[in-house]
């Protein structure tokens, strides 16, 4: 699950991990409000204005509606006109950009709607750099990765100069040690005062990684500030969705709003879906048959329009749910049911594929392949349905005959 | 011959919840030797298991089974009473890596986790408590591990299953079954088909078992299945290139997932051009892997592979 950059901060802050104050605006009138204040208590008349989207890329990102707007804007007004002119020019951005459709490097050429603002005090930046932590599963560890290179894409920072990027292996039983802190903050050159309050930031993130079991921690920028403050300009989370029952402070921080609908409907259904583009709905049992199931109809000429799986305790309702689901796309010209019973039943699939037909009607041909356990008591169900279902006596068989019928 | 399980494996089930008790009866049904369980509570009874016996697991015993499972509240008391030597694990995430930690504790040289879900983190830890013991870890979230006609630890379905030539690692459940099948129909059948699990940390890696089965001599040849995401199979890739001697059949399954979505099992996700199903496919190519393009060809081309 990933969370908004204010969510980020806030968690980071409880736990003793320095960031700029803000504050989280839904409305232009908000965001108005979060200005004096900022400026007030932290002596800098520049604020910066933050579209909260799960997406990254924002600060080059454009508004579909306001061609030169970015998504995160810096306020100067302030150090000419003092707090009103700063006030007049947040109110005037805020009336942009909620609402609109902010697009960057992340979100697709369809962007994602703005509905919430961050507004935060200006930082007087010395340094920008980057830090992370990621799982290594080369190591089956958490690790820290640093990099002078802040405010780059890390990606291109490894395509380019791997050799600035610093690691240190995160031991669970002892957490980051002191000397592996102090050997990244050297390495990102800093001393005095930053050094140690780098130090002290990149423990309480480490800790923060595996007390919250995060699955990605990115600070892109780390800034340094002309005091010697090291803090998070920006924060990137994602968290182990296994993890959440056991954190309620951060599985409450989910906004609906920025996922699929569909597949967080087929979530409910205990079903695994992700919506993709081409026309041929798969509905699968188990991870791995139902990618190659996608890879097959697309090396038979089709492409796949989701992955889906039903999983291995799935019910006649939730099938019947999945079976909904896929025929609700309209890009959907066909669908193929590969099912190979071992805990699941194939009976089961067939009573569902059933009890769906018969619910939603079926616009579009269906190919079932059915294999494993109770076979025979499924093909007979399909069969006894009067339902136009095509048989296939494997998966190559299925995708071309899905492939074929869809065309 | 076969790897890890078989005839004299002495199975210790850990959480006896409705998904323990489903699976141990399907095992003692197929005949494996269920020897112990343990569970909350349950200490000082038995738990029944009775019915039809399935056929297509240990040959020669009668058409009905009925078993009484002692039970015990923890790992250690159950191996001194019953000299356990496997355990498999059906307790739910919260509590299965802990489980796995006991029994390991225990001494036990096999824990398969069949649990899904369990937190990585929680894994992270487990890895690091598991280094330098002498015990196995394979999963979890896994299928489990099965020698036909021998011994069933696990989820999968029995009768797809014919004692055989050919070894089966994957990282995925149902497309074991698919390959297993496959075998089966082509007359190869498996020596042992081992699950090794899709979550990013786990105990047995594939050139773990790579090793089992180039050192039994009942293996004639390997299949093996991956997905997209991690470095397991450029790893086993490189391995087989080093020391290999049997033919490897090997399938990636993703080809077609978009960057940067996980696929259904926690670790199929292409964070890196290295992780996607083109690149694993041509490293394994480059290794002398017979790399096929859909499951459906991985039989046939493992008997061809042997001729």
């Amino acid at each position: 699950m990933k969370i908004h950059e204010y969510q980020a901060k806030r968690l980071m802050a409880a736990r003793g991990i320095a960031v700029p104050e803000g504050r989280v605006a839904t409305t232009p009138e908000e965001a108005v409000a979060a200005v004096r204040p900022l400026v007030e208590a932290s002596g800098s008349p520049v604020v910066v204005v933050k579209s909260q989207i799960h997406a990254g890329g924002r600060g080059k990102g454009r508004f579909k509606e306001h061609a030169d707007l970015g998504g995160v804007t810096v306020v100067t007004d302030g150090i000419q006109g003092g707090v009103e002119a700063a006030e007049a020019k947040v109110r005037s951005l805020a009336e942009q950009m909620l609402g609109s459709t902010l697009v960057t490097i992340q979100t697709g050429p369809e962007g994602k709607a703005v509905n919430r603002l961050y507004v935060e005090q200006g930082v007087a930046i010395a340094r920008e750099l980057y830090l992370s932590v990621v799982l290594d599963r080369a190591t089956g560890r958490n690790l820290m990765m640093a990099s002078t290179e802040g405010g780059t894409e890390i990606e291109e920072v490894a395509a380019e100069t791997p050799e600035k990027i610093l690691r240190e292996t995160i031991d669970p039983a002892v957490g980051l040690a002191d000397f592996q802190a102090r050997r990244l903050a050297l390495g990102l050159g800093l001393e005095g005062d930053a050094l140690k309050n780098g130090v002290r930031f990149m423990k309480a993130l480490a800790a923060f990684a595996s007390d919250l079991d995060t699955d990605l921690i990115e600070i892109n920028p780390l800034v340094v500030t002309e005091s010697g403050d090291v803090m998070a300009l920006d924060g990137k989370m994602g968290f182990d969705d296994n993890a959440l029952a056991r954190h309620p402070d951060v599985a409450e921080l989910r906004d609906e709003t920025e996922e699929n609908a569909a597949e967080l409907e087929a979530k409910e259904f205990g079903l695994s879906f992700i919506k993709l583009d081409g026309s041929i709905g798969c509905l699968v049992n188990g991870a791995g048959l139902a990618m190659a199931t996608m890879d097959t109809i697309k090396q038979v000429g089709g492409e796949p329009a989701n992955f889906l799986d039903v999983g291995g305790g799935a019910t006649t309702e939730n099938v019947t749910a999945a079976f909904k689901i896929i025929t609700r796309d309209p890009n959907v010209k066909g669908i193929f049911v590969n099912i190979f019973g071992g805990i699941m039943k194939c009976d089961t699939i067939a009573d569902g594929v059933v009890a769906a037909v018969k619910e939603v009607g079926l616009q579009v041909p269906l190919v079932v392949r059915l294999e494993g356990t109770n076979v025979e008591l499924g093909k007979k169900i399909i069969d006894e349905s009067g339902l136009n279902v095509v048989s296939a006596t494997d998966m190559k068989d299925g995708a071309q005959k899905i492939v074929e019928a869809a065309r | 011959m076969s790897i890890m399980v078989g005839k004299d494996t002495r199975l210790l089930v850990q959480g006896l919840g409705s998904a323990g008790r489903f699976h141990t009866d399907k095992a003692i049904a197929y005949g494996t030797n269920v020897v112990a369980g343990v569970h909350p509570g349950k200490a000082g009874t038995t738990l029944r298991f009775e019915g039809a016996t399935d056929h297509s697991g240990v040959p020669g015993r009668p058409d009905t089974y009925a078993v009484d499972v002692p039970m015990f509240e923890t790992v250690r008391d159950a191996v001194a009473a019953t000299n356990a030597n496997a355990s498999v694990v059906y307790v739910p995430p919260f509590g299965a890596a802990d489980a796995i930690l006991e029994a390991v504790e225990a001494g036990l040289e096999l824990v398969v986790c069949i649990t899904e879900g369990i937190p990585v983190q929680d894994m992270v830890v487990v890895k690091r408590a598991m280094q330098g013991s002498g015990s196995r870890l394979v999963g979890p979230n896994c299928p489990g591990v099965i020698t036909p006609h021998e011994c069933k630890i696990g989820i999968m379905p029995g009768y797809i299953h014919q004692g055989g030539r050919i070894g089966v690692v994957s990282r995925s459940g149902t497309l074991t079954y698919e390959a297993v099948k496959q075998l089966s129909d082509v007359g190869l059948g498996q020596t042992t088909a081992v699950g090794i699990g899709g979550d990013p940390v786990n105990g047995t890696n594939f050139v773990d078992v790579l090793e089992m089965f180039a050192k039994d001599d009942a293996t004639e040849g390997v299949i093996m299945i991956g997905e997209i995401g991690g470095q397991l199979e450029v790893e086993a890739a490189r391995w087989v290139k080093e020391n290999g001697t049997k033919p490897v059949v090997g399938f990636i399954a993703g080809e077609t997932a978009p960057k940067g979505r996980t696929m259904g099992h926690a670790g199929a996700i292409v964070s890196g051009e290295e992780e996607s199903a083109q690149a694993k496919k041509r490293i394994m190519k480059e290794c002398g892997i017979h790399v096929v393009d859909s499951p459906a060809e991985i039989g046939k081309t493992m008997a061809e592979a042997l001729k």
